[in-house]
Formats: structure tokens, C-alpha cells, sequence
């Protein structure tokens, strides 16, 4: 009853076979446009960051300080508590440099590597961390650890989005 | 059935055409926070297992079950999400249930389609991309073929598929979840523009906000939870080709419909669905739909749907009340969370909570979604007062 | 309550390669037909089908699972698509547990199947829409952004260094060689990963698995059916799913909790206490090498920081105490996500029945775990089969 073949099909094509027209293509390119409702907590979160502030939410049970602030904690499944502000200030939990852009194409010669973090933020419970970007700072002197500042945009170029804050900066 | 499995949890959010005031996580944790309570008060921690429906082109987020956990109070616990309607959705918890490994499962959907800027460009991507989308049309136009194969297979009249619109949007009125209620005439349906001819535009039902969320468990559980359980008897899912120019035997008859039917009757012991039934929300996401949905559930005979339907057979008086909530065309068409809507209106009535539009002596119901088009898939799912 | 034994009787492949000639449902075909023959059934032998493939815009398709029913012989059967994002090639065998082991189906055929080559230019650009649609994607994060920092932080935790992290890379890819799906042919050496181009520090090229095209699927089968079947099923011993929070960054991401509480839900319903010691052959998920050893310590199968120590010592070679990914993982066979997991499965199905052929595991192994994992680095679904 057993078949010895348990391989089939797969069949390879290399770039040229494409480039070269030897197979057919149907092409479409996406077009989905969506604006989502940003709700309670995260409208009070980029209305924050538009003042050049960083607010957080706190469960009244568990007394976590939780940053993105949130309408609830999913720990305990209560509504949440005070809003409460935090620093614009925090530790690198983990970094990387990235030499690609978001579509997966590399990044030019001479040009700056991406470099993301994950920040735990003063003033936010332990480990309460967010990702966003590290600038003024060569890729070599990133340590784990290290304590950053967020450089805000011009208070005028704000949006209310995580873009206003231009990246973190070592203090 | 080796294991019987009740709904000891209902709650639900939104059910308006727009929510801009409120994230769909915030929605849903409001949906979750009442199933919850509705159910003794369970925190989630007691809850053995999650599910959630949803499409990732709907939400606009790829792998969108990574937002499913917090909302529900699932963090760090077993949870997946079915990429179908939610119907689907409940019946993978009552499989889970049913393995004896897992006691109490939490099925969750939503719908934020107003956050969607054009939802045709969305349905024209689950058509087939080499043979149908490079006619660029807009997806209606399948509704309109199959609504004129229907028609055409079942002598089922324009008027008849008004009747339905009537009916629904008039029930709908009392019905504090619906959004598109309202006193219209078979003279103003036929009177409107075409959406795809024969489909009219008021023939075609409207999009919706809203979140649903249920609680299933064991028996033994369910007995200590609630003192309203509603049993799931019986459950079955179906799926016709996706290929349209393959369906063609079939086009007119929703054949994924009678495979749903056939496997939740024959679990529930149905054997003669318009006696045995004391209602029924049958999916109408587009008029002829509830006609042709009922016919393949073996409710009725071929072409008798319309039919009875004029004969006032499915009024709230009539021997099976459907859709009584108002359905799709009255309530408003919630995508993904629409099987679990189905049931909610149904649970309700068995609950004898319906409110203004409780019927009587309801013991056993049908819910029925079909996914929409280009699909041809649909879940049927039996409900009862009594194990 | 007693479980139904379940048992998987069949499994089948197709290559796994960088852009395929076949369509979607033509690999899934392919890999159905193969696993189909391996058991000696037919589809009509089949009861339901589970089906996984990860997210719809690789394909640019809208509800993808409907486009595929026929090619992984869905059409007129109840079928079903799950998702748990990377996780879903070995949460789609959990998802075919619950339909037979519930006692609604006795046979269910598990078909996954990824074709990331028709995203252009390429299907890591899509993955920027995995991120918070909100608080991430203004940053325009790539995917390799969070295994970068996961990476990072794993080694900084346990003071790991790059070449430990390339020597689990050399361990797949080398295993991989032997296997007859596996898109490579050169050996990798631990200077070759330490030297192929940074792609996001402390990522190299040759430390993650390539976009691959591919499909796999297996046959599972209800007890008394699967001994008709075939004189070596293989049974499911347990099966454990678990998504954490999608607040990633507050996660410490040095320790997979996810894969912790996955692994001991399986470890428990298999009845296994001490899985370093029972568990014969592990295929942890390994898209990137430091995850293969992330993951064993998640597993259970390795003390927290001393997982390099132990492959070092030839502990997680093919005939060491606990071979590591003997199929060559991801990094050895290639990675068409969904179907990269369920070729996990395939895997311990061949080793345990003796019929892995140069790939072989010494000693009749008789225990394997296999196990993947994705979404926001929070999802982790794990499968223990015995024979």
C-alpha cells in the first residue's frame, strides 16, 4: 500500500524564465484604502504626542502603568483607570541595524541603516517598552541598556502620530 | 453525540453603520466584557480556548489573528482564528469542545467595515485573479447572474424576491440592533435603479458595525453557569466549487446550503425541517437569497419559497417564522460576524428575550450564514431550548 | 473522559522552491494527490479537509481559502481554513485533531500550501501590514526589524554569539541536504553564515530561510478507520496552541512564554514529564537559526542558556541524544510558511515509521515533537506523535 513517491510537483522556474516571457503572468496591483477608527485610548494617545507628550493608562487592579495606553488591561479584563503621563525618556531593551527597507530592497550605498529599538519608557510599569527608531548615535555605540531621550519634531510639523517623535537619542 | 455542548454567553456591541468613537478592539472588549457577564460573571482566565473569524483584507492587516487575544481576556491562552464566517468559527469551538479536552470556549467576530474605503475593491479580490478580475466589473454582477439562474431554475418571481425585502425591513423596525429598518413597497423595490439586473439596489443589504461574542461549554459546566442554556443539537458546514464556470449545475441552487443542512439535521435528528423548526434566520445578504437559501435547506420544495413566503408561511404568525430580527436587509450585513448575528437573534428568541419581537413557544431553532460572494460556502447550525 | 486516538496514515510534499510554475491550487493538488497515494485512499474516502495558508495578501487574494477548496480537494466537503499566522502549517494538523478527535469525522484530510512568489516585488513587503496599523507602521518597520531585536536580545540574555547562532544554521542546512523537497544543494559552512551580507544586525543572509513556494499535507485518520488503513499509523499523542499578547514590545523577548505554555498543554495531554528525556526527535521551528534554539528551550528540551553548549557537543545532531530539525527545518528545506510547519509533521511521520531513508534517525525513534510559530513573534502551536 505504501507509494515510494512522496515528492511531487514544485516545478522551479528561475528568474530569467520570467524576465524572458517563457511563462504567462497576470498582474494587479492592490488597491485597499482603509482609515481606521483609532478609539478611545489611542486618540488620547496621538493627541498626546501632538503636545510633545507621552501619556499612558493605569489599571486600577493590577497598578500596571500601561503604554500604548489601552481603554482596558487585557491582564485583568477591567476597564482601565487614570490616565497618567510618563518621561519621554527610556532604556534600550533590544536594537538592531537594518540595512533594508521595508520591502525587502537594500539600502544604498552611504546610506543610513535603520535603526529600530524596542524603548522601555521612564515612568511606564517594568518592561512596558514601545518600538520606535535611534538616531544622533553611530550603530557601533548602540548597547542594550542604554538610555535614550525621544527628539520631537517642531511642535508645528506635529500630526498626533508616532512620528512625532523623530527617534530616540542618547542622553 | 458523544458530548453536548450549550451557549451559557451572549454579547454583543456596535450594530451601527458607523463607530468611529470606539477602536474595533475597544468594541469587542465591550462584546466580551457583556458575553462574560451574561454567563455568571466568568473571568477569562477560567476560559479554556478562543476563536475568532475574520478575512485579513477586511480588518487591513495581515495575520489579523495577532490582534485577537487582549480584547478577550485571551492573553497566553489557547486561541486561533478561522478565516470564514463566523458559523465556521462556532462550529470549530464545538469541535473543541466536543474532543473532551476543552470545557468552556469563547467564539468571537466583528465587523469595522466602515473603516473600509471602497469594500467592492475588496470582494472583486476573492474572485478568481486570471479569470474573472481582469473583467474589472463590480462583484454584483455575480449576484445578478445567479439571481437571474435562480429565477429562471425555480419560477420564483421579482416580486416575490421584493416580498422578502418588504418583510424584512419591516421587522427590523422593532428590533433595537437594526439599522436599516423601514416601511418600503414592492412598487418602490421594483421602481429603484438596478444594482445587476435583475438585482435591484434595495434588493442588496447594507454594511454594518458591530461585534458578537459567544460562550460555549459542556453540559456540566453549562448547567452550573446559566440557568438559560441554548443547546447547539446539531451543526454542519458545506462548500460548492469556487470556480464560477464549474458551479454552473448548481448556480441556481446554493448547493453548499443543502451540505450545511444535510450534516446539522442529520446530528440534530431533523428530519422534516418545516414542522420541526419554530424559526429560522436564514441568510439575506441579497433578497433572492432567503428564498433560494430556504429551498436548499430543505425547508420548502424548489421554487416553493416565494411561494409561502407570500402566503404569509414565514410571518411571525405563519408555521416558521423567518427572520423575524429583520436579517441582513433589515439589520444591516455584519461580513464575518454574520453567522454569529444569526445566532444571536436566535438565541435570543429561544431565550425568550427578544424583546418587542418574541414569539411564542419557541423551542428549536435554525441559523444559517452563507460567506458572501464570490463564495459558496455556508454553515447551518441547530439550536434548542432543550438538550 | 476518555479521547478518540487519532492517528495521521499518510503524508505528502511538493519541492519547496524559490518561484514555482504551479498556482496555488496546483501545489496543493500536488501535495493532496501525494499524501492521498501514500495511504492508498481516494477523495471520497475523506470526510472534511482542514486548511492553513497564512496571509491572503501574498497571493492578493481575498479569502484565499474559498479560491483553494478544489485544489486541496475541499469541493463538496465540509472545509475549513485556520490561521495562527506562522504558526499555521502545524496548528492546521491541531485544527484537523479537533474535526476527528470530536468525533464528527473520522477521516480529514490537512492541506497547506504557501506561494509567496507572486507577491512583487517582494513578499516581505507585505509584511509591513502584519504591524499596529496605528501606533507601528508610520515607522515602516520590516519584518526583519522584530526577529532582529528578538535575536538581539536572546543573545545579549545568555551572552550567545553570532557564530553559536550560525552553528544551529550549519546543524538544518546540512540535514536539509539529504532531503528530497529541499530547494539546496550546497553545503553552508559557519564561516559562510558569519560572512553572507548583514541584512538587519545581528541578521545575516544566511541566518533566515528563503521564500519558498510549496504545499505538504497529511491524511489523518480515527482510530479503528486509520488500523484499517495502514499496519504504522502514527499517532497524535497531544497538541498544545497558545497566542500571547499583540503588545509585543512589552514582552521580554529573550524567553518564548507562548511556546512554554503551547508545549506543557501537549506535554500533558501526551502524558510526557520529562521531555528532555522521552521526546526522541524534535522539529522546533527555525525561520531563523536562533530560533531553532529559542525554541528547544521553549519546548522544554534544553536548559535555558545552555542550548549552544549542548549542540556544541553534538547533542542535537541527527545521531546525537536529540536530533534538531533531521528534515533540515526551514533553513534547510525552505520556507513556504504554512507549508513549512506541516512539513514538520511529514517529517516525524517518515522517522517514526522508519521510512526517512538517508535522512534517517538512528535508535527507532518513537517519540517526536514538532512545532511552529509566528504572528507578532507571539504565537507558537505544538504537535507530540508516537508510534
Amino acid at each position: 500500500m505504501q507509494d515510494k513517491v512522496k515528492v511531487s510537483g514544485g516545478t522551479g522556474l528561475s528568474e530569467e524564465d520570467i524576465r524572458s516571457g517563457k511563462i504567462f503572468l497576470t498582474e494587479d496591483s492592490l488597491d485597499c484604502a482603509f482609515a481606521w477608527d483609532t478609539g478611545v485610548a489611542i486618540t488620547r494617545y496621538l493627541n498626546e504626542l501632538k503636545k510633545g507628550k507621552i501619556i499612558a493608562s493605569e489599571c486600577r487592579e493590577c497598578s500596571r502603568i500601561m503604554l500604548p495606553p489601552r481603554m482596558f488591561c487585557e491582564l485583568c479584563f477591567r476597564p482601565s483607570g487614570d490616565w497618567v503621563y510618563v518621561q519621554d525618556t527610556g532604556t534600550v531593551n533590544t536594537f538592531s541595524i537594518c540595512h533594508v527597507h521595508w520591502d525587502a530592497s537594500r539600502i544604498k550605498e552611504g546610506e543610513k541603516p535603520y535603526l529600530p529599538a524596542v524603548i522601555e519608557i521612564d515612568g511606564a510599569s517594568s518592561g512596558m517598552g514601545i518600538m520606535h527608531l535611534l538616531g544622533e548615535v553611530e550603530p557601533d555605540a548602540i548597547k542594550i541598556g542604554m538610555k535614550v531621550k525621544a527628539v520631537w519634531k517642531p511642535e508645528d510639523e506635529r500630526t498626533g502620530a508616532i512620528t512625532d517623535i523623530k527617534y530616540f537619542k542618547p542622553l | 453525540m458523544s458530548k453536548r455542548v450549550a451557549i451559557v454567553g451572549i454579547g454583543y456591541a456596535g450594530f451601527r453603520t458607523t463607530s468611529s468613537d470606539i477602536s474595533y478592539r475597544e468594541m469587542i472588549f465591550e462584546a466580551a466584557t457583556k458575553c462574560y457577564e451574561d454567563a455568571g460573571g466568568i473571568h477569562p482566565h477560567d476560559i479554556d480556548s478562543f476563536v475568532a473569524s475574520s478575512e485579513d483584507f477586511m480588518e487591513g492587516i495581515s495575520i489579523a489573528d495577532e490582534y485577537v487575544p487582549d480584547q478577550l481576556g485571551a492573553v497566553l491562552k489557547p486561541v486561533q482564528s478561522i478565516a470564514g464566517d463566523s458559523l465556521q468559527g462556532l462550529a470549530s469551538a464545538v469541535m473543541q469542545i466536543k474532543t473532551g479536552k476543552l470545557n468552556v470556549v469563547a467564539t468571537s467576530a466583528f465587523s469595522k467595515v466602515s473603516n473600509l474605503s471602497h469594500y467592492e475593491n475588496v470582494e472583486a479580490y476573492a474572485t478568481d485573479p486570471v479569470y474573472v478580475r481582469p473583467f474589472q466589473e463590480h462583484p454584483a454582477y455575480l449576484a445578478g447572474l445567479e439571481m437571474n439562474r435562480y429565477l429562471y431554475e425555480s419560477g420564483t418571481t421579482r416580486e416575490q424576491c421584493a416580498a422578502v425585502v418588504v418583510k424584512n425591513k419591516y421587522n427590523a423596525l422593532d428590533n433595537p440592533r437594526a439599522a436599516y429598518g423601514a416601511k418600503i413597497s414592492i412598487d418602490d423595490i421594483l421602481g429603484a435603479p438596478d444594482l445587476s439586473s435583475p438585482l435591484g439596489i434595495h434588493d442588496a443589504s447594507g454594511h454594518l458595525d458591530g461585534a458578537v461574542v459567544l460562550l460555549l461549554a459542556t453540559e456540566e459546566k453549562a448547567l452550573r453557569m446559566t440557568d438559560k442554556p441554548i443547546w447547539i443539537k446539531g451543526i454542519g458546514w458545506g462548500t460548492d466549487t469556487p470556480n464560477l464556470d464549474s458551479r454552473l449545475e448548481g448556480f441556481g441552487a446554493a448547493i453548499y446550503a443543502r451540505l450545511a443542512a444535510k450534516q446539522a439535521y442529520a446530528m440534530a435528528g431533523i428530519t422534516a425541517p418545516y414542522s420541526e423548526l419554530d424559526i429560522a434566520e436564514v441568510d439575506d445578504t441579497f433578497s433572492y437569497k432567503q428564498l433560494q437559501h430556504l429551498e436548499a435547506l430543505n425547508i420548502c420544495g424548489p421554487g416553493e419559497a416565494g411561494k409561502l413566503l407570500e402566503l404569509g408561511c414565514f410571518d411571525a404568525a405563519g408555521d416558521l417564522p423567518v427572520n423575524i430580527s429583520g436579517g441582513s436587509l433589515g439589520v444591516g450585513y455584519l461580513h464575518e460576524a454574520n453567522g454569529l448575528h444569526r445566532v444571536l437573534e436566535t438565541a435570543l428568541q429561544l431565550r425568550g428575550e427578544a424583546g418587542k419581537k418574541q414569539l411564542p413557544d419557541v423551542e428549536t431553532g435554525l441559523a444559517f450564514a452563507w460567506r458572501g460572494i464570490p463564495t459558496a460556502t455556508g454553515t447551518a447550525v441547530i439550536l434548542g431550548r432543550r438538550p | 473522559m476518555k479521547m478518540r486516538k487519532v492517528a495521521i496514515v499518510g503524508a505528502g510534499l511538493t519541492k519547496f522552491v524559490r518561484r514555482a510554475l504551479e498556482t496555488p491550487k496546483e501545489l496543493s493538488y500536488e501535495a493532496t494527490k501525494t499524501a492521498l497515494d501514500s495511504c492508498g485512499l481516494r477523495l471520497e474516502d475523506i470526510d472534511c479537509v482542514a486548511h492553513g495558508t497564512a496571509p491572503d495578501a501574498f497571493d492578493g487574494i481575498h479569502q484565499n481559502g474559498e479560491y483553494m477548496v478544489d485544489g486541496c480537494g475541499g469541493w463538496n466537503k465540509p472545509t475549513m481554513r485556520v490561521y495562527v499566522g506562522g504558526a499555521t502549517g502545524v496548528h492546521a494538523i491541531v485544527h484537523g485533531w479537533h474535526h476527528v478527535a470530536s468525533g464528527m469525522f473520522d477521516t480529514c484530510l490537512v492541506v497547506c500550501e504557501e506561494k509567496m512568489s507572486s507577491a512583487m516585488p517582494h513578499a516581505q513587503g507585505f509584511f509591513l501590514t502584519i504591524f499596529d496599523a496605528i501606533t507601528e507602521r508610520a515607522l515602516h518597520p520590516n519584518l526583519l526589524w522584530i526577529f532582529a531585536l528578538e535575536m538581539n536580545r536572546y543573545m545579549n540574555r545568555y551572552g550567545y554569539t553570532k557564530e553559536d547562532m550560525a552553528l544551529a544554521a550549519v546543524n538544518n542546512k546540512m540535514n536539509g541536504l539529504k532531503h528530497p523537497a529541499s530547494q539546496f544543494r550546497d553545503e553552508v559552512t559557519v564561516e559562510d553564515v558569519l560572512n553572507s551580507e548583514i541584512m538587519a544586525y545581528p541578521v545575516s543572509r544566511l541566518d533566515v530561510s528563503p521564500v519558498s513556494d510549496g504545499a505538504a499535507a497529511v491524511v489523518l485518520a480515527a482510530e479503528p478507520v486509520a488500523r484499517r488503513i495502514t499496519d504504522k499509523p502514527v499517532w497524535i499523542e497531544g497538541v498544545g496552541w497558545t497566542l500571547d499578547t499583540a503588545y509585543w514590545a512589552t514582552r521580554d523577548l529573550y524567553y518564548p512564554r507562548y511556546l512554554d505554555t503551547a508545549a506543557r498543554m501537549a506535554y500533558d495531554m501526551a502524558g510526557i514529564r520529562e521531555p528532555a528525556k522521552q521526546i526522541n526527535i524534535a522539529e522546533p521551528y527555525d525561520p531563523f537559526d536562533y530560533k531553532a534554539l529559542h525554541h528547544m528551550e521553549g519546548l522544554q528540551l534544553s536548559p535555558r542558556g545552555k542550548t549552544v553548549e549542548l549542540l556544541r557537543d553534538g547533542h542535537f545532531a541527527r545521531d546525537g541524544n536529540l536530533p534538531m530539525c533531521p528534515s533540515g527545518g526551514l533553513l534547510g528545506v525552505g520556507n513556504p510558511i504554512a507549508a513549512a510547519g506541516t512539513m514538520k509533521v511529514c517529517e516525524l511521520f517518515w522517522q517514526l515509521r522508519g521510512e526517512a531513508d538517508e535522512r534517517q534517525v538512528p535508535g527507532n525513534p518513537r517519540l517526536g515533537v514538532a512545532q511552529a510559530w509566528g504572528d507578532l513573534m507571539q504565537v507558537s502551536s505544538v504537535v507530540v506523535v508516537g508510534i
